[in-house]
């Protein structure tokens, strides 16, 4: 029997060293190009683990040719320094199914909008208390009032926003007038 | 002047400008007034240092002499720096600050506008990029001079006593010299004529709100920072900015 904890530790290590190592019965050969995708829908955004890469509309485009595979990525802000950490993410992940080289093309052309979440990562934005981006972004005024943010907790969309700026770069902050809490809104870019 | 060294030296000025301007804020890290503002400034910092990047790689490749985009930043001395002398004036008060930050902005925002549309492609990415963060950062800090301008006695003071202060380094902003006349005659950079049109207005519906009054159309600007001579202040920022790099020159850890 091992001791009280020792399974958890094993676990552990064991996940560590199959991030690093490709294991012996992967067949990366036998993948297609949607179930590379599938792959990344298991790669989570650091910032906000409820959506993964994909939802959030940052993986652009998957290359596969054999076992050359290539994945263009885009960041959300010019100085996101979540990008280079969520790279090594979808690296590690394409490496523990079993590819040894895995490239990524950081684009940065078109640039990365929040029409591009999905509506399933919106809807998993909210049940994580992040307000969605509201509408489109072409339609977004420079100087005018801002649009009518509902609170992810309550609904109510009597709120009003405390600054232009929250925990991350693509957040904003926002006050519920209704039910009294703070909460983050995905900001519209 | 070739159109290829007028390009160099242009996204020089852009890194530049906002690799200090980015720096400035940084100073405000653990200082400033309340937690959100200390946030939104953190926020505009970063979006600023992440665009200087992408400008000082391109800028590395076309300048092509084994300097990367920390070397450009980090190992070169105030004389060859490129930024706009308003973005290393000190920060001073929280008007100043915001002064700054708005007429930056709206500098900015006009220039990404243009550049987003420039017939160099590599160029026109990374603008529209920068273009979506600096309209966020213009909307906040033209609701500063506002909120300070049309508020309390003290705070119009002191929101008309930075339009004063500052007003002396606008007008770099908007005078073209031969780089940015090469570029614009090549549909690469912004008409200079369209910028200065575009940020005189914005800058005086804004502080027209804030019933604050605008500088005087005759007045003496400083100018030189595009050309590398700069206020005292520049020398002191890369000081503390180029410390690590000075030290230990080429070190691959940290």
């Amino acid at each position: 029997m091992p001791q009280h904890g020792e399974t958890d530790r094993r676990s552990a290590v064991d996940i560590l060293i199959a991030s690093d190592r490709v294991p012996a019965n992967a067949r990366p050969d036998l993948f297609t190009t949607d179930d590379v995708w599938a792959l990344l829908e298991d790669v989570k955004d650091p910032e906000v683990p409820a959506v993964s890469v994909v939802e959030l509309g940052i993986v652009r485009a998957v290359q596969l040719a054999g076992k050359e595979l290539s994945i263009d990525v885009t960041p959300t802000y010019s100085g996101c320094p979540a990008t280079e950490l969520i790279e090594e993410l979808i690296i590690e992940a394409l490496r523990a199914a079993g590819f040894r080289d895995p490239k990524i093309n950081q684009v940065l052309t078109p640039a990365w909008t929040t029409d591009w979440i999905t509506e399933e990562g919106k809807e998993k934005l909210r049940a994580f208390g992040i307000a969605p981006p509201q509408g489109s972004s072409s339609k977004m005024s420079l100087l005018g009032e801002p649009e009518v943010i509902g609170c992810p907790h309550c609904g109510s969309e009597d709120t009003e926003r405390v600054s232009e700026f929250g925990s991350t770069a693509c957040k904003a902050l926002y006050r519920c007038k209704e039910c009294l809490e703070p909460f983050d809104y995905f900001k519209c870019i | 002047m070739t159109q290829a060294e007028a390009l160099k030296e242009y996204l020089l000025r852009l890194a530049d400008s906002d690799m200090i301007l980015g720096q400035r804020l940084c100073e405000l890290c653990g200082k400033a007034p309340a937690l959100e503002e200390e946030m939104a400034l953190m926020n505009v910092a970063l979006d600023l240092v992440g665009q200087a990047r992408n400008w000082y790689e391109y800028a590395a490749e076309l300048i092509d002499d084994d300097r990367d985009a920390d070397r450009l930043a980090f190992r070169r001395d105030a004389h060859d720096y490129r930024n706009l002398l308003l973005t290393e004036q000190p920060n001073e008060d929280y008007a100043i600050t915001m002064g700054r930050q708005f007429f930056f902005d709206v500098w900015h925002y006009f220039t990404l506008k243009s550049l987003a549309e420039s017939s160099d492609e590599r160029m026109a990415g990374i603008a529209a990029k920068a273009l979506k963060e600096a309209t966020y950062h213009l909307r906040r800090s033209s609701e500063w001079v506002k909120r300070l301008g049309d508020g309390t006695e003290e705070s119009h003071r002191r929101m008309q006593n930075a339009v004063d202060i500052l007003w002396r380094f606008t007008g770099e902003l908007i005078t073209p010299d031969d780089t940015d006349r090469v570029l614009a005659e090549a549909g690469l950079g912004p008409d200079p004529d369209q910028l200065a049109e575009d940020w005189r207005g914005m800058v005086s519906e804004v502080l027209t709100q804030a019933t604050l009054t605008l500088g005087a159309d005759d007045a003496w600007m400083y100018m030189g920072g595009k050309h590398g001579e700069h206020t005292e202040h520049l020398g002191f920022i890369l000081a503390e900015m180029q410390f690590l790099q000075r030290a230990y020159p080429d070190a691959t850890t940290w």
